[in-house]
């Protein structure tokens, strides 16, 4: 395929692209959004397949393939309720992918190029396999902690920005070595600036806890765009550079809304740290939150539930973990049966990715315009006569809007203490992800129902479908 | 600096601005599938994997090209399919709705 041909592909295969996005953020257009991509991703590639430079195609197809299957295989397997993972792992590969192309390449090229051109290729390079490192180890982190190998609580090291700070010059004094260097001899300051940036990758989130993590895995989705980017430059490939700043950006503007939903800075959550002020907080000011916990049993919940007419579910990470979204699916529709007012109230970062609960709800089958955001439902509590919470806890936090020195304070949550009575369903009293104590289970209105969610929701289903 | 990477600066910076148009506007329902939606487009690295791996004799670069070549694979494929099998989910849910 000649290079002009090559050109006219690849200008098709970016439109296509920015088609996707763009489909992709409306619910109308979603799917067509997503079969844009793949189109796009085809003419990229059969595109490719054909530039002159590539021709052993017995050997691209013995490893094409197997990837293919494996892909199609995880796609098909993976449970809803572990999205957030093999989003993270995902992540995780375009960042080994884009260190190893850079490697390859400074291999490859490094001895046809002199002066200028060599110098700016060098230095895409270096910084094409630092970019990759860092989102490579970092999603292999991130994937860690949201699958529990790794503990969920920020690793919060002393002098830990100092510490970034001296890993990034690190990097920026072997790049000076790796340009510097004669050709092929850079590679030494090449591997071990690689391994550097893999430290930094590992530190950067191992630092991010608590709430925090549907805004890294959003971050590590714009690291990887911008990783694609770089591959791009030192590869001179338009393509590249195009769809990798298009990923990039709007993973970026992604975790920017976030944050926003969040009332936290985007530098804060970049840099890590959530819960650092909230140790001492919690300690210091010895929140304890007043009150008696009323306990409330299986037949109590369903008395509450059975008065109700008006009833807002409110979903956090701990239904997914429970799987109980079946059983909840299931309660919901006997309900709407009997002519009680149901709807979901969903918080912008319940979940461990963004959009994680509509995605589950959306698995069992749970009607569309039942579930509400939070500014929509908010104003409804006061009206409402019970509000069941499964699984969540920061969201529904009281503290978050009553107490400044808590140290999520001033993050929008759904203000489900206004209704007239609060079921919550949870495992035990213990802190949620963010760690902090949570005033809501203290409250007169609100009755606890402790146990595992999906055991309790099948418990309260039978007994519902009686009568 | 050389005309090329100028040319490649300028086209960056515009891809760059696109995506924030373009992403701004999404409702929180969709963040997921249109997370692993960009991520399956960021998968576009198996081109330059493709492009370090395709030609000469068996050699370190080749080898690395060919095992990035795998993982973008399994990213690209991998991720279109999982965001279709979520967008499949909220096709059927509008339908009874």
């Amino acid at each position: 395929m000649s290079n002009n041909l090559l050109t006219v592909a690849y200008v098709a295969a970016s439109a296509l692209f920015i088609l996707s996005l763009a489909g992709l953020s409306s619910q109308e257009t979603a799917r067509k959004g997503n079969v844009y991509g793949i189109v796009g991703m085809l003419i990229a590639f059969i595109a490719t397949s054909f530039s002159p430079g590539v021709t052993e195609y017995g050997r691209l197809g013995s490893v094409i393939l197997p990837g293919a299957v494996i892909g199609a295989i995880v796609a098909s397997r993976v449970a809803m309720t572990s999205m957030p993972q093999l989003v993270a792992i995902l992540h995780s590969f375009v960042g080994a992918a884009a260190v190893l192309v850079g490697i390859a390449n400074y291999l490859q090229l490094e001895q046809f190029q002199t002066g200028i051109e060599a110098t700016i290729h060098q230095l895409e390079v270096f910084i094409g396999v630092f970019i990759g490192a860092v989102t490579f180890t970092g999603s292999v982190i991130a994937f860690g902690k949201l699958q529990g190998i790794i503990g969920s609580k920020p690793l919060l090291l002393p002098g830990r920005h100092l510490l970034n700070l001296g890993l990034l010059g690190a990097s920026v004094w072997l790049g000076v070595q790796f340009m510097t260097a004669i050709p092929l001899s850079g590679l030494q300051p090449l591997l071990i600036m690689a391994a550097i940036a893999s430290v930094l990758g590992i530190h950067l989130v191992m630092a991010i806890g608590g709430a925090d993590m549907p805004v890294a895995i959003s971050m590590l989705n714009s690291y990887s765009g911008w990783t694609a980017a770089a591959a791009g430059f030192m590869l001179s490939n338009d393509l590249l550079i195009i769809t990798g700043a298009l990923v990039g950006s709007s993973g970026a503007i992604l975790s920017y809304i976030m944050c926003k939903a969040m009332n936290r800075s985007f530098l804060s959550v970049i840099l890590g740290g959530f819960g650092a002020g909230a140790g001492v907080a919690t300690t210091e000011g010895s929140a304890q939150p007043t009150g008696e916990v009323t306990l409330a049993t299986v037949e109590e919940a369903v008395e509450v539930i059975r008065n109700a007419k008006t009833i807002i579910i409110v979903p956090g990470y701990g239904m997914a973990v429970a799987q109980a979204q079946y059983s909840l699916s299931e309660i919901v529709k006997i309900l709407r049966l009997r002519g009680v007012q149901v709807r979901f109230g969903i918080h912008p970062v319940a979940g461990r990715l963004p959009g994680h609960m509509n995605v589950l709800l959306a698995e069992t089958n749970v009607p569309y315009d039942i579930v509400l955001e939070m500014d929509e439902i908010n104003g409804d509590f006061a009206k409402t006569d019970a509000v069941l919470v499964v699984g969540a806890n920061d969201t529904v936090n009281p503290g978050a809007l009553e107490n400044p020195t808590s140290p999520i304070a001033g993050m929008p949550v759904l203000e489900v203490w206004k209704a007239n009575t609060v079921v919550v369903m949870k495992r035990s009293l213990a802190s949620g992800y963010a760690g902090v104590e949570n005033p809501l289970f203290y409250k007169d209105n609100t009755r606890m129902l402790f146990g595992d969610a999906r055991k309790n929701l099948d418990a309260i289903l039978g007994q519902l479908s009686y009568v | 600096m050389t005309e090329a990477l100028i040319a490649a600066l300028f086209v960056f910076v515009l891809a760059s601005f696109t995506g924030f148009e373009v992403i701004n506007k999404v409702p929180p329902t969709l963040h997921t599938p249109l997370m692993s939606g960009a991520n399956a487009i960021s998968g576009i690295a198996v081109i330059g994997a493709l492009v370090v791996s395709g030609e000469r004799d068996w050699n370190v670069s080749v080898i690395l090209g060919l095992i990035a070549v795998v993982l973008a694979t399994i990213n690209v494929v991998g991720g279109f399919l999982v965001t279709d099998r979520m967008l499949q989910m909220f096709k059927k849910k509008e339908v009874k709705a």
